[in-house]
């Protein structure tokens, strides 16, 4: 079940996604050519700004547009609607965002390793 | 098949009240029938209990779509030879509408929701004022001719898989009709119309499938139409907040 204002959510948060996405594998496959190690790697992310608005928004998207489409799927696969389908969308997205921004703080917050 | 004597079964849904079933009937095979000849030939020589609904005979009304071997079609231009399968031809009542006897289906969901999508003229003028200039070359026009030609038949809604996963979506017909109605200069109700398309039964849930474009009689693309009521709500949303 989706109206404009959802569907709008949905497709800016996968044009943010998009790039970041890119950009993580872009990274991934070059940090580990060198043969980088976890604490090499953490040691560039804990404490950057520009680590934690690059991995905070890709959080903040993937929980939004996640939830948008797991919506629709629950709702034309599962009949879920009303009030359980607004419960069911809020729970996806406090999941994703909970387990998203909890990865986000250990890698570019948290001092001191994992 | 061209022989009288020939003859080919034919399995038609019987439905009254809650008892559904197909039943089956021995029809001449004629070499020159359309699925509708073979319902009116066991309606008046078989069985004439049996509902269906057509008018016109020639694909202009669009009363007569059926459900034929699982496929949405326009039974009073759709030739037995074509569809047929192992000599056998089954056919059902439309898709996601509600059955009122055997083939005939109810069909105010359907108009119902070309009300709720502004799939309706909303005049600017009055008959003292002059008639709108409208050239043949103009874009607007062009898109607008593009799904003008839509006869009401309601393939496209049997065809289309989210009105049958979303009993809320107003459909391929419906929104493509307003499609044509926001390219036409003389309507003046395009704000309350977006905001309809725009809505929970809205353009937004169309996941393009095309089945709509598969099956439409008239070979028209509401899939197309769909898209541009996405592109036109999208651009009406940053106008608003500006």
């Amino acid at each position: 079940m989706l109206n404009l204002h959802l569907y709008m959510l949905q497709r800016l948060t996968a044009l943010i996604m998009a790039p970041l996405v890119i950009g993580h594998i872009a990274v991934m496959i070059y940090a580990v050519q060198g043969g980088l190690t976890v604490d090499e790697i953490l040691a560039r992310t804990q404490g950057s700004v520009a680590w934690f608005l690059f991995y905070g928004s890709f959080v903040v998207a993937v929980s939004i547009h996640g939830a948008i489409g797991l919506r629709v799927i629950s709702f034309e696969w599962f009949g879920l609607k009303g009030r359980a389908l607004q419960l069911f969308s809020w729970t996806v997205f406090a999941l994703l965002f909970g387990l998203g921004a909890k990865a986000v703080y250990t890698v570019t917050l948290a001092g001191g390793g994992l | 098949m061209a022989d009288e004597t020939q003859t080919m079964t034919v399995s038609i849904w019987r439905e009254d009240g809650d008892d559904g079933r197909f039943e089956k009937y021995e029809v001449p095979a004629r070499e020159n029938q359309t699925v509708l000849d073979v319902v009116a030939y066991v309606q008046q020589h078989i069985d004439p209990t049996l509902s269906y609904r057509f008018a016109c005979r020639v694909g202009m009304c669009g009363s007569c779509a059926m459900m034929v071997n699982g496929s949405p079609r326009w039974t009073c231009r759709t030739h037995v030879s074509k569809v047929v399968a192992d000599d056998c031809l089954e056919v059902a009542p439309l898709r996601n509408l509600p059955v009122i006897k055997d083939l005939a289906t109810d069909m105010d969901p359907f108009f119902e929701k070309w009300v709720a999508a502004e799939a309706v003229f909303h005049p600017s003028k009055t008959r003292h004022d002059p008639m709108a200039a409208i050239t043949p070359d103009d874009p607007m026009r062009i898109a607008a001719s593009e799904a003008i030609e839509c006869i009401n038949c309601a393939v496209c809604y049997a065809a289309c898989d989210v009105v049958e996963s979303n009993p809320d979506y107003f459909g391929p017909a419906a929104l493509n009709r307003s499609w044509s109605l926001v390219n036409d200069i003389r309507d003046d109700g395009q704000d309350v119309r977006l905001a309809a398309v725009g809505s929970n039964g809205g353009c937004h849930n169309c996941h393009s499938q095309q089945g709509c474009v598969q099956y439409c009689p008239n070979e028209l693309n509401p899939t197309l139409s769909i898209a541009g009521l996405k592109r036109e709500t999208t651009k009406a949303l940053f106008r608003r907040s500006r």
